[in-house]
């Protein structure tokens, strides 16, 4: 169930702030989490800039991109940990920009987790009843019913410190959902458990979320973590929003070279648009593609879309071979043309024989060609 | 890591050297400080060996159990204050910008280079009729007219409250230092409101350091015997300065030994008394 129904609108200021009174019929209004315009500033230092996002209700979203790329001080504004320089944070249509972090009704789970060392599993899941003075019958039935939740019935006595990182990581997600927030951050959630243990949880967290219907917001680098998990994959770099769009989206049909390079491993050609209008791409008239404007543009090729065949053939680019690394179920050719490293990824049995130092042709398959801006 | 347990004589070698600093400078002099307790005091001279117990039936008076009792009041809330005022204000410390940090620690290291008797007659002058903070009060209009603040009880805490407080910062400084600062975060995001989250998070997660840190100024503020005979009324004179009066000017050996024994035991029980609470009630949650 894929859902993508996000809007970017990319880092433009708005000329006119947000209007204090908003009707239901604009989109405003809709239930679930909207970022307008949201600035932060760390001195000169843009950290978050002009970011422009609409979340709706129930929707798993992950913002990925490298460190420093301001994905987590964005979730620490939606947390209300941090205040935005600028812009505004609505929820369910309320502006909740200055609302203190304690009456926000969300959930979040910290990178270091956050467990209270000195409360035991039961009493960490009960601490947002407890506060609140709800009765301890009603405490007992909630941590009872989110230990099952968790498959760790029967811990609530422990220790947290006796737990192993899987049950850390878990007992962190339930003390989140224990107030059945409107809103659930997860800030690098997984990133402290062995890679097997952070597979199985990727589907966990995506199969509790999807029972739960809870709008949720995960913070990470790793692009398989957000390949799994999201509905909308929001790729972030430099404080911007780059591409906001469903996993398969941003895979197939990046916005700019910087996507279509973070996420998976892609081949960045250069392309020119020659006198009669063709594209031209390593000596090469392609055609079916075109250049905007009709100027120099980029072509993305993912590995596993480029073909080979036999040097010399009907539109082939032809290039020489400079490795070759056969992992059994597919196999990576390094291939030099004029001077640009090319890779292919092909399986055993759609792939020439050719070996290291042997010309080799390429054909670049407009269909599957990604032309972006220079 | 695991070590593993000694096993011949040579490997306790380490332990050579801080075993002798500990015997030489503290079981020699409390242990001759115990045979002098039990020594018979010669009239107008010094004391002669003897084993007696005149000196702890001496001691076993209504007056001076006021006296310990006294002592041992003040320095429990000495060490409360100190705790009190201690831990939020190390804790706003620790979130300071490092360079404020260093500021304040050398600001507060600087009090430490004070001896006890200028911060006694500091006090004292600032508690004044004359000279005092009263007088301010007055030009600021919230008084009527000065008045004298010392000698008397809150003088007396005030100083030692003052004396201490470097103690308990250095002392609490690391731990909350080490504190994860998400934990009041995590708080706060599961509906702690800050203060809320402080005293809910990070005053138990710390009641180690804090209960440590109550034992040490305890005793630090039971050993005072100048600042409440310079800010106190005889009322307030702890039993520290009935040691000193006995010892140095009654040149009464014996029975300051006496009084210095029983003080240390009352103090070692309250101590393990404390200690074993306070292992009790971790073991309970």
């Amino acid at each position: 169930m894929r859902r993508g129904c996000i809007t970017r609108e990319g880092p433009v200021r708005r000329p006119s702030p947000t209007p204090a009174k908003r009707g239901n019929d604009n989109g405003d209004t809709m239930p679930g989490l909207t970022l307008d315009t949201v600035r932060k500033d760390f001195g000169s230092f843009t950290a978050v800039n002009d970011v422009q996002l609409s979340v709706p209700h129930g929707t798993f979203v992950c913002m990925l991109g490298p460190s420093g790329c301001g994905k987590t001080t964005l979730l620490r504004m939606i947390a209300g940990l941090d205040l935005p320089t600028s812009g505004a944070i609505r929820l369910d249509g309320d502006d909740i920009t200055r609302v203190p972090t304690h009456k926000r009704n969300l959930g979040m789970v910290f990178q270091s987790l956050a467990l209270f060392p000195h409360l035991s599993v039961g009493e960490n899941i009960a601490y947002p009843l407890r506060i609140r003075g709800a009765p301890r019958e009603e405490q007992r039935k909630r941590v009872d019913e989110l230990l099952a939740m968790i498959h760790l019935s029967g811990y609530a006595d422990r220790p947290v410190a006796k737990l192993s990182g899987g049950q850390r990581q878990r007992v962190a997600i339930a003390r989140a959902l224990t107030r059945s927030p409107k809103l659930f951050l997860l800030d690098e959630p997984l990133s402290a458990l062995d890679a097997k243990l952070r597979e199985a949880m990727q589907v966990e967290l995506r199969q509790l979320q999807q029972q739960l219907g809870i709008t949720t917001i995960v913070v990470t680098h790793d692009q398989r973590e957000a390949m799994t998990m999201a509905d909308t994959v929001v790729v972030m770099n430099k404080g911007e929003i780059r591409q906001a769009a469903s996993p398969m989206e941003i895979y197939r049909t990046p916005a700019d070279t910087f996507v279509a390079d973070f996420i998976g491993s892609t081949n960045l050609i250069d392309m020119d648009t020659d006198s009669t209008g063709r594209a031209v791409a390593l000596g090469q008239a392609i055609p079916g593609l075109s250049a905007p404007g009709g100027g120099k543009a980029i072509i993305s090729i993912r590995p596993e879309d480029v073909q080979l065949t036999a040097p010399g053939s009907e539109g082939a680019i032809t290039g020489t071979v400079t490795f070759v690394r056969d992992l059994g179920g597919t196999i990576e050719t390094f291939i030099d043309c004029g001077g640009k490293p090319i890779i292919a990824v092909s399986t055993p049995r759609a792939r020439p024989d050719v070996t290291v130092g042997q010309p080799v042709g390429i054909q670049l398959d407009p269909g599957v060609c990604v032309v972006l801006a220079k | 890591m695991r070590r593993e347990a000694p096993q011949k004589l040579t490997d306790y070698g380490p332990l050579a050297f801080p075993a002798i600093m500990l015997i030489v400078f503290f079981v020699i002099p409390f242990g001759t400080m115990i045979s002098v307790s039990f020594f018979q005091r010669l009239q107008g001279g010094f004391y002669t060996p003897a084993f007696v117990f005149s000196n702890y039936e001496r001691f076993l008076s209504l007056f001076f159990a006021n006296v310990l009792g006294f002592s041992l009041m003040l320095a429990v809330l000495v060490a409360i204050c100190c705790v009190a005022v201690g831990v939020p204000f190390t804790y706003m410390l620790t979130k300071l910008s490092r360079r404020s940090q260093i500021v304040w620690m050398v600001a507060l290291l600087s009090v430490l280079s004070l001896s006890e008797v200028i911060i006694g007659f500091s006090w004292s002058t600032l508690f004044s009729r004359t000279a005092g903070i009263t007088n301010l009060l007055v030009a600021l209009g919230l008084m009527d007219k000065a008045i004298a603040l010392a000698p008397g009880f809150p003088a007396v805490l005030t100083a030692m409250v003052y004396q201490a407080l470097p103690y308990t910062i250095l002392v609490l400084y690391p731990a909350l230092v080490r504190l994860d600062p998400t934990l009041t975060e995590a708080a706060r995001t599961l509906g702690a409101t800050p203060i809320r989250a402080f005293f809910s998070v990070v005053v138990p997660a710390l009641r180690t350091t804090i209960l440590a840190t109550l034992i040490m100024v305890f005793i630090f503020a039971l050993g005072s015997y100048l600042l409440p005979q310079i800010l106190g009324r005889p009322q307030h004179w702890t039993l520290s300065v009935l040691i000193t009066d006995q010892a140095i000017y009654q040149s009464n050996m014996p029975f300051a030994a006496a009084m210095a024994v029983f003080l240390v035991l009352v103090t070692l029980g309250l101590v393990a008394l404390t200690l074993f609470a306070g292992r009790k009630r971790e073991a309970v949650t």
